[in-house]
Formats: C-alpha cells, sequence, structure tokens
C-alpha cells in the first residue's frame, strides 16, 4: 500500500489510534489469564475490570452491565437469543448479524419498514407490539452502517417498554460519531465494537440490564459471570476501553468531518444533478455519505476508485464477494438499479482535507467517463 | 530467601493458563494494527486485500501446523469458542439421525458444559472414565459406540494433569465406526507433533494464546470432506464459510498464524528444553521432599505440565506463600469455584489429596536458573508449613 492511499472505508473499519496499540502493546507484554489467582494473574484481572469500568464511564453504565465479547456480531447474536425470547421485531435496515434472524428464529418475527429517510416509521412499531408481551424483543439500530442514519432510540424504547417488551439497539456505527449515552437511550441491551472506533478487531461487547437472563452462546469456563465463557481477550479489552476513552476527541473532531462530508456532497450534487444521497434528509452520522451514481455498478465503482487509490465501499463489508442491491436504499425505496449504483463514503480520525479532494476529482472523473460511454 | 538479582520475580510458571507472547509473534502483528488495518471482508479495495492476504497466509500456517489443507480451518474467538462449535455445531447438525455424544470425565469446562447443554436438550452423552494414569481405555470407547453416535470428543492433552491420550487409536476406532472425532487440542498444537491424516482428526479446536500467541484468537479444524459438518452457533455477515459470522481480526489471525509456524519450526528444541526443565524440578523435588505425588502418567505426559500432591500442604496455601513464583492450583477458568477438580477426582484422589495439589508449567521462556530458583523456594516453603502443623 503506497503512503498517499485514501481510506474513506471508516464505516468497514477504522485504523487503529497509536495511543491504542501502546496499551495494548503494553498488556501483552505484561501477560496473564485473568482468571489465575496468583500475582500475575491479578494484575491482568485488574486490567480486566479497569477497562470494564472506563467504558461504563464513559457510555453511563454500571460496568457490571458489560460482557466482553469476540465482536459486535457476536454481540447481536447474544441479544437476539436471551431466554425467553419468542417473538422478535427488527427494522428494515438493520446488519446482517441482526438479518439473519428472519431465517433462523423459531418463533414470529415482524419486520417495520422504514421511511424514505431511512426513519422507522413509529406508528408500524406500536402496531406490531399489540400482541407484545415480556417474550417480545424489539431490535432497532442506532445509526445504520450503510447510511449513517440516526434513529430516535429513546423514543421507540418508550414504545416498546410501555407495551412490555424489552428492546435492543446496536450502537456499533453510533459510538464514536455521535453521544452514546446507554441510561439516556433508556434500552435494555447495547451492542458495541471496537474496531469502528479506532479500536482492535476481535473485541465487543453487549451491555445489558442485569435483570436479562443471558443464555451463553459460548460455555465453559464462566468467565463474564456466566454469560460468556472463554479466556478473555485481554490486550483487545484493554485496547477497546482505551478506545473509549478517546471517544470524546472524537467527538470534538466531528466538526470538521461533517465540513468535509457535506462538501463532498455539495460538490457532487451540484456537478450531477441525477445523483442522490441516501439518507442526507433526517439526521445521520456526520461521517457518512451514500451516494448514487446512476448507471454505474456499484463493484464497478469501488474498482475505479481503488484503481485511484481511493478505499470506498459498495455497502456493508460483510457481504464478501456476494453482489447485490443493497437492502438499505431498497429499504429506503430505492429501485433495483439504484440500489446496485449506490456507494458508502465513510470518513474519521485520519482523514483531511485532500483526501476529500481526491474522492471527489476522481468521482466526477468517473461520471465524465460513464456519461460520454452512454 | 535467597536473593537473586539476575532473576525477573515473581517467575512465570502457569504456562497452562497463558503462555507469554513470543516477541515474534508481537513483530508479526503489529503492521495489521498500523498500516494493514483493513477490514479483510472488503473485497473491493487494497486495505481489504492486504489484510485478507494476511489472514489467508496465517490460514495455510495453522493448517500446516497440523498437515491440514488451509480451507480446512476457521478462526475464532479462541478454543472454548471452537469447542462450542465443534460439539453443539456437529451434534445439531446431525439431529434426529443421530443422537448421542461421547466424551471424557476429565475434559476442559467448556467440553463438558457443551455436552452438558446437550442433555438439557435432550441429547445422550456418555462421560468415559479415565484410569489412575489419567487416560482412557480404547475398548471401553469402542464399546460405547452405538448407531446413534455422532461424535467422540477427546482432548489430546489435559489442561490439568498434562497426559497425551492416544488420538491415532481413538481415531482409528472412530473412522472404523464412521463416527466424527473431535479433539481440544488448545494445551497440545506446537507442542507435540499433531497430524490430523495420520490420527483420522475430523474436527481439532486450537488456541492462540496457549501457544505462545495472542489472546482471543483459535482456530477450528474441519475436515473437509466429513460426513457431518457443525452447524454455526451464530449468523451474521457468513464470514468463515457462514460457520463463524463476524469481522475476522487481521492482526490476531497473523499472530496466531505466526505462532504456529514458530511451533512448527522450535517444537523439537522447545521439547528437549521442557523436557530437561521438567526433569531437573522433579528430580529436586522427589530428592528433597518426602510424600510428594507426580499426579497423572508420568510416561504418557507433556513435560511442560507438572501436577505434584504435597502431601500435608492445602495447595492454596502454598501457591499464596510462594509470593515470588506465579502457579495454580489447577485450571485458571474455574474462578473462584469451590468444588474440588474434576480431572484429579476422575484420576482417583481424595478430597484431601486434591487440596494438596499445584500445578507448575514450564514453556518456552522458561529458563533452568528460573526452574532452580522456585524448586528452592517450593522446598522451603513446603518444609516451613509441616514444621508449623
Amino acid at each position: 500500500m503506497t503512503r498517499d492511499t485514501v481510506y474513506l472505508d471508516y464505516n468497514a473499519t477504522a485504523p487503529i489510534k497509536p495511543e491504542v496499540i501502546e496499551e495494548m502493546t503494553r498488556v501483552m507484554r505484561a501477560g496473564g489469564n485473568p482468571s489465575s489467582v496468583h500475582a500475575v494473574g491479578r494484575g491482568a484481572k485488574a486490567t480486566l475490570e479497569k477497562s470494564r469500568q472506563t467504558i461504563g464511564r464513559m457510555i453511563n453504565c454500571r460496568p457490571q452491565k458489560i460482557i466482553f465479547t469476540g465482536g459486535g456480531t457476536e454481540a447481536n447474536n447474544i441479544a437476539l437469543k436471551v431466554t425467553g425470547i419468542e417473538h422478535i421485531i427488527l427494522s428494515a435496515t438493520e446488519h446482517d448479524s441482526i438479518t439473519h434472524i428472519r431465517q433462523n428464529f423459531p418463533g414470529r418475527v415482524d419486520v417495520i419498514s422504514v421511511d424514505e429517510n431511512g426513519l422507522i416509521v413509529a406508528d408500524e412499531l406500536r402496531e406490531c407490539l399489540k400482541n407484545a408481551s415480556k417474550n417480545t424483543l424489539v431490535t432497532v439500530m442506532l445509526a445504520n452502517n450503510e447510511t449513517g442514519v440516526i434513529q430516535d432510540i429513546k423514543t421507540l424504547a418508550d414504545i416498546a417498554h410501555e407495551a412490555g417488551a424489552l428492546f435492543h439497539t446496536d450502537a456499533i456505527q453510533g459510538l464514536g460519531k455521535i453521544p452514546v449515552d446507554f441510561r439516556a437511550l433508556g434500552v435494555d441491551m447495547m451492542s458495541l465494537s471496537a474496531h469502528k472506533i479506532g479500536g482492535p478487531q476481535g473485541v465487543g461487547a453487549l451491555v445489558a440490564l442485569e435483570k436479562i437472563d443471558i443464555q451463553p452462546l459460548i460455555a465453559g469456563g464462566g468467565q463474564e459471570v456466566g454469560r460468556r465463557s472463554g479466556t478473555e481477550n485481554l490486550a483487545g479489552i484493554a485496547g477497546f476501553a482505551k478506545a473509549v476513552s478517546l471517544v470524546p476527541q472524537n467527538l470534538r473532531h466531528m466538526d470538521f468531518i461533517t465540513t468535509l462530508r457535506d462538501r463532498i456532497e455539495q460538490e457532487i450534487g451540484a456537478y450531477a444533478s441525477d445523483t442522490y444521497f441516501y439518507g442526507a434528509g433526517s439526521d445521520r452520522l456526520p461521517n457518512t455519505s451514500t451516494i448514487l451514481m446512476p448507471g454505474v455498478l456499484s463493484e464497478t465503482q469501488v474498482m475505479a476508485f481503488d484503481l485511484d487509490g481511493i478505499c470506498v465501499s459498495s455497502g456493508s463489508a460483510c457481504s464478501s464477494g456476494k453482489v447485490k442491491p443493497s437492502h438499505v436504499v431498497s429499504a429506503m425505496g430505492g429501485s433495483q438499479d439504484q440500489a446496485l449504483s449506490t456507494i458508502r463514503v465513510s470518513l474519521g480520525w485520519k482523514t483531511q482535507e485532500k483526501d476529500v479532494e481526491s474522492f471527489i476529482a476522481a468521482w466526477k472523473k468517473l461520471y465524465d467517463r460513464k456519461r460520454r460511454s452512454l | 530467601m535467597s536473593s537473586r538479582p539476575d532473576l525477573k520475580l515473581p517467575i512465570y510458571l502457569d504456562y497452562q493458563a497463558t503462555t507469554p507472547l513470543d516477541p515474534r509473534v508481537l513483530k508479526v502483528m503489529m503492521p495489521y494494527f498500523t498500516d494493514k488495518f483493513g477490514n479483510p471482508h472488503s473485497t473491493n479495495h487494497t486495505f481489504g486485500w492486504e489484510a485478507e492476504a494476511g489472514v489467508e497466509l496465517a490460514r495455510k500456517q495453522v493448517a500446516s501446523l497440523i498437515g491440514a489443507q488451509a480451507e480446512e480451518i476457521i478462526f475464532t474467538s479462541g478454543a472454548t469458542e471452537s469447542n462450542n462449535i465443534a460439539i453443539k455445531g456437529l451434534a445439531y447438525a446431525a439431529y434426529p439421525a443421530k443422537n448421542h455424544v461421547i466424551t471424557v470425565a476429565t475434559e476442559h469446562t467448556c467440553v463438558l458444559e457443551s455436552s452438558a447443554a446437550l442433555q438439557r436438550a435432550g441429547f445422550e452423552v456418555t462421560y468415559l472414565p479415565v484410569n489412575a494414569e489419567g487416560l482412557i481405555d480404547p475398548d471401553e470407547l469402542a464399546r460405547a459406540i452405538t448407531p446413534k453416535t455422532t461424535l467422540v470428543s477427546v482432548m489430546a492433552i489435559n489442561n490439568e494433569v498434562g497426559v497425551v491420550q492416544n488420538l491415532k487409536k481413538i481415531g482409528e476406532i472412530c473412522a472404523a465406526r464412521g463416527v466424527s472425532f473431535h479433539t481440544d487440542a488448545a494445551q497440545a498444537a506446537g507442542k507435540i507433533p499433531l497430524d490430523v491424516n495420520d490420527m483420522h482428526i475430523d474436527l481439532m479446536s486450537i488456541s492462540g494464546h496457549k501457544l505462545y500467541g495472542p489472546k482471543g484468537i483459535g482456530a477450528l479444524y474441519i475436515r473437509r470432506n466429513a460426513n457431518v459438518r457443525p452447524l454455526a452457533l451464530f449468523d451474521g455477515g457468513g464470514q468463515e464459510g457462514g460457520l463463524r459470522s463476524g469481522t475476522l481480526a487481521p492482526a490476531l489471525c497473523a499472530g496466531l498464524g505466526a505462532a504456529c509456524q514458530i511451533a512448527a519450526e522450535d517444537r523439537n528444541k522447545d521439547y528437549d528444553h521442557i523436557s530437561a526443565l521438567s526433569k531437573r524440578m522433579k528430580s529436586t523435588l522427589f530428592g528433597a521432599l518426602s510424600g510428594v505425588y507426580l499426579n497423572g502418567s508420568e510416561t504418557r505426559r507433556y513435560p511442560g505440565n507438572l501436577n505434584f500432591t504435597f502431601k500435608g500442604v492445602k495447595g492454596d496455601l502454598l501457591v499464596k506463600e510462594l509470593r515470588t513464583i506465579a502457579i495454580s492450583t489447577g485450571s485458571a477458568c474455574s474462578t473462584e469455584k469451590v468444588e474440588p477438580s474434576h480431572v484429579l477426582t476422575a484420576i482417583g484422589l481424595d478430597k484431601k489429596q486434591i487440596e494438596c495439589s499445584i500445578r507448575i508449567g514450564f514453556g518456552r521462556m522458561t529458563r533452568l536458573e528460573e526452574v532452580d530458583y522456585a524448586a528452592d523456594q517450593i522446598i522451603r516453603t513446603i518444609t516451613k508449613i509441616r514444621e508449623l502443623l
């Protein structure tokens, strides 16, 4: 990779921050298994619990509510498999780690639609909740990974609670980009991931109220108070905590990121009248732009940008190799062609003015070339 | 207390709980934290490709350590997850045609807990006993297999007593009877020769942090042409052939790969070094103390694990008094559990003997001077405790 590669795919993964690497290196060198009772083990245990406290403080929850996992996908899966759940309500724009439940759940699953701005239709949620019980779980992501659209989680959680249901939010993309406060959101469970905020890959967390009966997906030595077994990824967890402690710094940087993102949309919007920015009409993450280039397949676009040294994405990075229309764009009313011709640009802590300029120039170049050949 | 300025205290002798990270492994991991930080599933740009290339190299390195093919390896968050996928995933995949699983009384807690979860769901589980050496009787295994048996799960090296089961013999029995054979090789991979074809192993669990690699990563080997493939424990982006969703951590994968490659290169050297340390510890302790018993087979044993009973000396007291040595009374997983070790119970120790047992673990980084210092401290402390009784 050359030094001047432009990385604009922060929603897939963000570069790790140097402070995080430093902390992880320290922990890896110190060694120890947090479950061992000797001095080395106690040192490891102290690191583990200090990390839990740091994260608890930053996201405003008691540390005991935090269950460390192998990542956001696992956290979402644990949330869906809470003991006794018989009915799940999810939005149409959730991540794959939630939507798979439509195929795999033995009970009832309801999918609520979103409007053209990507926002949940609250009345539809109320309708689905008519037969709700304490065995109903509602899951809605805080901020969408493809469009950055932010849901009004507090209101939705209140609606769910009035009907007696549990509420989970996937806050993986929200953390580090907008304030995330567990108590203020009023949810029962919340999923987080480290590598979207400059922490390491391979670690995440489910924050869950103590009253919730978590059914362990991974059984064994009984770590994480029996809710997730396996020797803790200690360096990863310490790196996660360090990255979370740097979130205020991220958030202060978001004003600048917003100006960069808005500049992309203004310049491209002014240049091409037939383009469209999904989610631009709603409250959304300051770093994300989902851009339609009509008639040009997103796969082609991504490849062309790559040849120009720019990394962007055709949507979620999870659907490895699968060329399929974005389910998020489709849910927002986009046609099949539009859903196949949209790319996601996501900025982050290292993004600079010149990166955005390179992207805009490359976008215009590709647009012109395609216009000519049409 | 003898003063040893050349020794860094405390001395770590708990290699079964976790091993120090080999600095060579850390060096391989670092670029994936800094320059090559991409999401390995971003298949459309350079950062993604670079990360993916690191993951795929690591997959080859893991495979090559155990005589497997790269496409037969999936990455997990650790051996606990690998064991859960292998046991629960396979049992459910074969259900309801088959509903019986065979394992051993001395397995790691995560295997026993996975089996218990299957029992609660209505499966039959047979727990084979072990003899005083800690070994199963292959004939008894053969007798336990029924037409309803899906899986036999036997760990390669026991985490508490270090005994090595006869995997080849077990594998032959399973192959002849058409039953899948899984082995938890968390303690064994990279320590003793393992060959999935020679030993007829269909599934094998591997842990990063037990072979001088990082925590938070493991692998599961799944034979390509196996008659049954496990179901996933959880779902999402469909990574790892749908068996294990979630963004892979290239730094951790690369760390595990490097650890496997180093283990493959250094295994004989490591083994000789550790055997020498083990011999020294044993002869020093047996020479200086009476009432010392080695638990588990002496011959079919990984020398890096010595589990002793010191008559009349409570293990937790000894561990506490040995302030400059980090050792343990048994498995690190059983956080603050008070039940006596199920492994020592299974090999026939009574409650009193179990209370007086500790595990001493050596590894690649242990030095002879450290063993001598530790042996000296153990002898002094035991003598002191016995005098007070």
